[in-house]
């Protein structure tokens, strides 16, 4: 090998590699920036309360959401409102939800089902009780109120 | 420029990038879940008899339209109630005041006295999201610490760190979780 460098100038020169990192650099941030995790587009403020004592959901493909609170447009008023599925909805559709979110589960996750209710805290529990209602006639009995944990020092 | 400093070889510095790609791929959780678990009771059944329940056995809490308290007819305190709460179902024997006991043969922990206490909760129709979770935070968090006191004192550890599931279970039967929500009433108007 030397004796070859030694003769000859004409070496083709190595590719630097040097840009490489910064190339994979811009890929991990656009990474980090694009991804989100909800699919849902919400259409309503969901300024969620807070708690101090909550769990965690383990299994995300278990659990179905329904949105409430004062649409962010306000176009559709002011008044809190239900979203599933990317629209809004009117309480009688959430049993007809229910069903159709047990159809997509296959036949041993259909009882695990877990409803999560991301409501704005600003919301007046008349609403959120007919939820409730409607959630027992479809029997869909778990229920998570989605909250934030409390992170203040007391 | 008599000698030539050799050219550091960055090569190496993708599979640098590389790895923390990878790192931050795994580690990233996208806004994990949280809220307060509950089980809502079965559909209401029109020929299911009405429970009675005596007087003494029941804390109601009560919320009205403009988030304020009544605690047993009294006006109360969020501050307050966990303790209120933890008082009311805590075991005392002979006393009036508080709830029935009745004596009961837990598997694992022998005879214990468990609370006939109950705790009734209602809401109004405009009573706020935020304060109906701060009420269920807070009642969460009572019967937390009464099955950790039940724990401590049979076990002598705290109910979190538990291992054995049949000594959760009996913890969980000494201190059952006694929330009944009532069908909200609409008292204050809109």
């Amino acid at each position: 090998m030397s004796r070859f460098k030694q003769k000859g100038g004409k070496e083709v020169p190595a590719i630097s590699t040097s840009s490489l990192p910064d190339i994979i650099f811009m890929l991990l941030f656009f990474f980090m920036v694009t991804t989100t995790m909800r699919q849902a587009d919400v259409l309503v403020r969901n300024n969620l309360p807070q708690a101090t004592d909550v769990q965690k959901l383990e299994k995300k493909s278990l659990v179905s959401f329904i949105y409430v609170g004062p649409p962010t447009n306000k176009k559709y008023g002011t008044e809190s409102r239900i979203q599933l599925n990317e629209r809004f909805a009117t309480i009688e559709e959430i049993q007809e939800f229910i069903f159709k979110e047990r159809e997509a589960r296959n036949e041993a996750d259909k009882k695990k089902l877990i409803t999560s209710l991301k409501v704005d805290k600003e919301t007046k529990m008349g609403v959120v009780t007919d939820i409730k209602q409607e959630l027992r006639q479809a029997n869909a009995l778990k229920v998570v109120y989605s909250s934030n944990k409390k992170t203040d020092l007391k | 420029m008599a000698r030539k400093t050799p050219e550091v070889n960055a090569g190496s510095m993708a599979d640098i990038a590389f790895l923390m790609l990878i790192f931050f791929l795994v580690t990233t959780t996208m806004d994990v879940d949280t809220g307060i678990m509950v089980q809502l009771p079965p559909p209401h059944d029109p020929n299911q008899e009405i429970q009675d329940f005596k007087e003494r056995n029941i804390m109601k809490i009560l919320v009205n339209s403009s988030d304020r308290l009544l605690v047993n007819g009294k006006p109360g305190d969020i501050r307050t109630l966990r303790n209120d709460v933890i008082d009311f179902m805590s075991i005392h024997e002979n006393n009036p005041d508080y709830p029935e006991v009745t004596p009961k043969f837990i598997d694992g922990l022998g005879q214990v006295n468990v609370t006939k206490g109950l705790i009734s909760l209602k809401n109004d129709r405009g009573t706020s999201y935020e304060m109906y979770i701060r009420v269920q935070d807070e009642l969460e968090l009572a019967f937390k610490e009464l099955k950790n006191r039940a724990s401590v004192k049979h076990f002598g550890r705290e109910y979190d760190k538990l291992i054995s599931k049949d000594r959760i279970k009996a913890i969980n039967k000494a201190v059952p979780k006694r929330v009944s929500e009532a069908e909200p009433e609409d008292i204050g108007g809109k």
